[in-house]
């Protein structure tokens, strides 16, 4: 089997495929946990134990746990939710769980760094809490949010490589087997410069709509 | 009104109880402009907030307009706060939002009418001068524009009562003044209670007409502000005064008395309120056989009245000084001789202060 480019295309097809649905999905995971992870911790507007102590363990669980192994371990989950366990489509499955807690650290980070002294006006003013989440919190920590979802995408394009040991597909698997397995260097050289200009997109695209917003 | 009623704060932090506040009885009257002044950690930041229970006391009540805030739902708590207004040191503007958008915000939150927000905005935003930076965003502003678009936040919803936490504490001397200004225009115009915590004593001599002067989280002193400048009773309270009015004497006045001792003596009147300066000192010479040297003044106004001191040499034959002294006296002044030995009166207890105050 030659390298072609159809198959490059196609393999830069299911990259941006599981990238930006895992993405979708991860970052509407990643967003509530790393809100529950601020407004439930002592001392913030929802404080609540029970909750923080459930959600902290789940997440370093699964940020402790290989990508590729997660890719493994939970086949019958991945069959559960897709109907199947191989394919492009049944990697989303990991992916969406891999980057889900991982992004939920960077919405924590991000919605942290959003002085305390809004919150106090914020109360001040009457608010409610969901009112200080949607009206205080996401708008001030927008731009910083932006730059994690730019870094947990770039992480994202990184996982899918591994995606290959499910029939995943995508630029990664093309590099291993293709340029690995079968010594063409050349195929590594062309999906390795793919994946550069791809990550280098993000990272720009990700700055500047964080400056824009920002206005700097 | 504000009533602060044996208002207690105490937290807990490692086993360690701190008594942040300790038994606060202090009442702010409808239309006062309350002055609360003391050093970082005397408690004045806890018991502001007590006022709008950002801070929930651990013990007693604070009753505004006749309600305790503590007693009543989240969500009645929630509408009792618009009635609140409240600016802060580092004004805590929305970095994302116009200053349009940061002045509707509590007006958004009530769910009124985008009409009604805008005419309210843009009239609010002509009130603190800064009608045409509507579009602007704060960070595109100098630290007092901000600190007014911070007021007029606080002003949106029609409160009765304006809290102040070291609102001019990180602006310059002559925006502070500005700001101080505007504060004293809306007490006058809306007739709204300012309540300013500072530990600027510039801050509470400007505005306020009443202090309560805070340490170690009690209330060791409070009045009018001009009975507080005139006669202060505490030592903390003393090194306040000193920051605006400084009573000590100068240096070069004990070097004068060491070098002269015997032709004259050196007196420190004391001016609080009736009697200004100048006069006094014309009319005692006029009267009486005697040379009046002023050495030194410093007197500043006070709600309208003179408060400060001077330092006067008095020369002249013992009998006629003597006869002066008792005519100075006997006006509404405090006179008390410099001497050379008494010269650790004035110098002992002075300096540190003025940095601490500041820094």
């Amino acid at each position: 089997m030659e390298v072609t480019t159809e198959l490059i295309v196609q393999a830069l097809w299911d990259t941006l495929y599981m990238v930006s649905i895992s993405l979708l999905f991860g970052s509407i995971i990643g967003i509530i946990l790393g809100m529950l992870l601020v407004v439930t911790r002592k001392g913030h507007i929802l404080e609540n134990k029970l909750i923080f102590s459930i959600v902290n363990p789940i997440v370093n669980t699964f940020r402790s746990i290989p990508f590729i192994i997660l890719l493994v371990a939970i086949i019958p989950f991945t069959r559960l939710i897709v109907g199947t366990s191989i394919g492009t489509t049944a990697a989303i499955v990991p992916l969406v769980l891999h980057i889900g807690p991982y992004m939920s650290r960077l919405v924590e980070n991000s919605l942290l760094e959003v002085d305390d002294g809004i919150i106090e006006a914020a109360k001040a003013m009457g608010a409610t809490p969901l009112q200080i989440i949607y009206r205080f919190l996401l708008p001030e920590a927008f731009p910083s949010l932006i730059l994690s979802i730019t870094t947990a995408t770039i992480g994202l394009i990184g996982a899918t490589a591994m995606a290959g040991a499910v029939g995943g597909g995508g630029l990664g698997d093309v590099a291993i087997t293709y340029g690995y397995q079968r010594f063409s260097t050349i195929t590594i050289f062309v999906t390795v410069i793919i994946l550069v200009i791809i990550v280098q997109g993000v990272q720009s695209l990700g700055n500047i709509l964080e400056r824009k917003i920002r206005r700097v | 009104m504000i009533e602060f009623k044996n208002v207690s704060k105490v937290f807990d932090s490692n086993d360690k109880k701190i008594h942040a506040l300790n038994d606060i009885n202090v009442v702010v009257e409808k239309g006062d402009v309350f002055g609360v002044i003391g050093f970082s950690g005397a408690g004045k930041s806890t018991l502001i907030r007590t006022v709008n229970l950002l801070e929930y006391p651990t013990s007693g009540e604070v009753i505004i307009e006749g309600k305790s805030l503590a007693m009543l739902s989240e969500k009645e708590l929630r509408e009792e706060k618009k009635n609140i207004g409240m600016i802060f040191q580092h004004f805590n503007l929305l970095n994302s939002k116009t200053v349009f958008d940061n002045v509707a915000m509590p007006l958004i939150l009530s769910k009124k009418k985008k009409k009604e927000i805008e005419e309210r905005v843009y009239e609010i935003l002509r009130f603190v001068g800064l009608e045409d930076k509507a579009k602007n965003y704060p960070n595109q502003l100098s630290g007092g524009q901000k600190q007014r678009v911070g007021i007029a936040r606080a002003l949106a919803t029609n409160p009765s009562i304006l809290l102040c936490d070291e609102a001019t504490s990180a602006l310059d001397p002559q925006t502070t003044k500005s700001i101080l200004n505007l504060l004293k225009k809306i007490n006058e115009e809306y007739k709204i209670t300012i309540l300013i915590i500072t530990h600027e004593m510039e801050v509470i001599k400007e505005v306020c007409n009443r202090v309560a002067v805070m340490e170690e989280g009690r209330v060791i002193e409070s009045g009018s502000v001009f009975d507080i400048f005139a006669r202060p009773t505490t030592e903390t309270t003393r090194n306040f005064v000193r920051s605006v009015v400084r009573d000590d004497v100068p240096e070069s006045v004990y070097k004068m008395l060491k070098e002269d001792e015997y032709t004259s003596r050196i007196f420190k009147i004391d001016f609080l309120g009736a009697s200004s300066g100048q006069p006094l000192i014309s009319r005692t010479a006029k009267k009486y056989q005697v040379d009046i040297n002023v050495l030194f003044g410093n007197i500043t106004e006070l709600q309208g009245m003179p408060i400060g001191n001077l330092i006067v040499e008095l020369i002249g034959n013992d009998v006629e000084l003597e006869r002066a002294l008792q005519f100075i006296r006997n006006q509404d002044v405090e006179v008390k001789e410099v001497s050379e030995n008494g010269s650790h009166y004035g110098t002992h207890r002075t300096s540190a202060v003025g940095y601490a105050i500041h820094g």
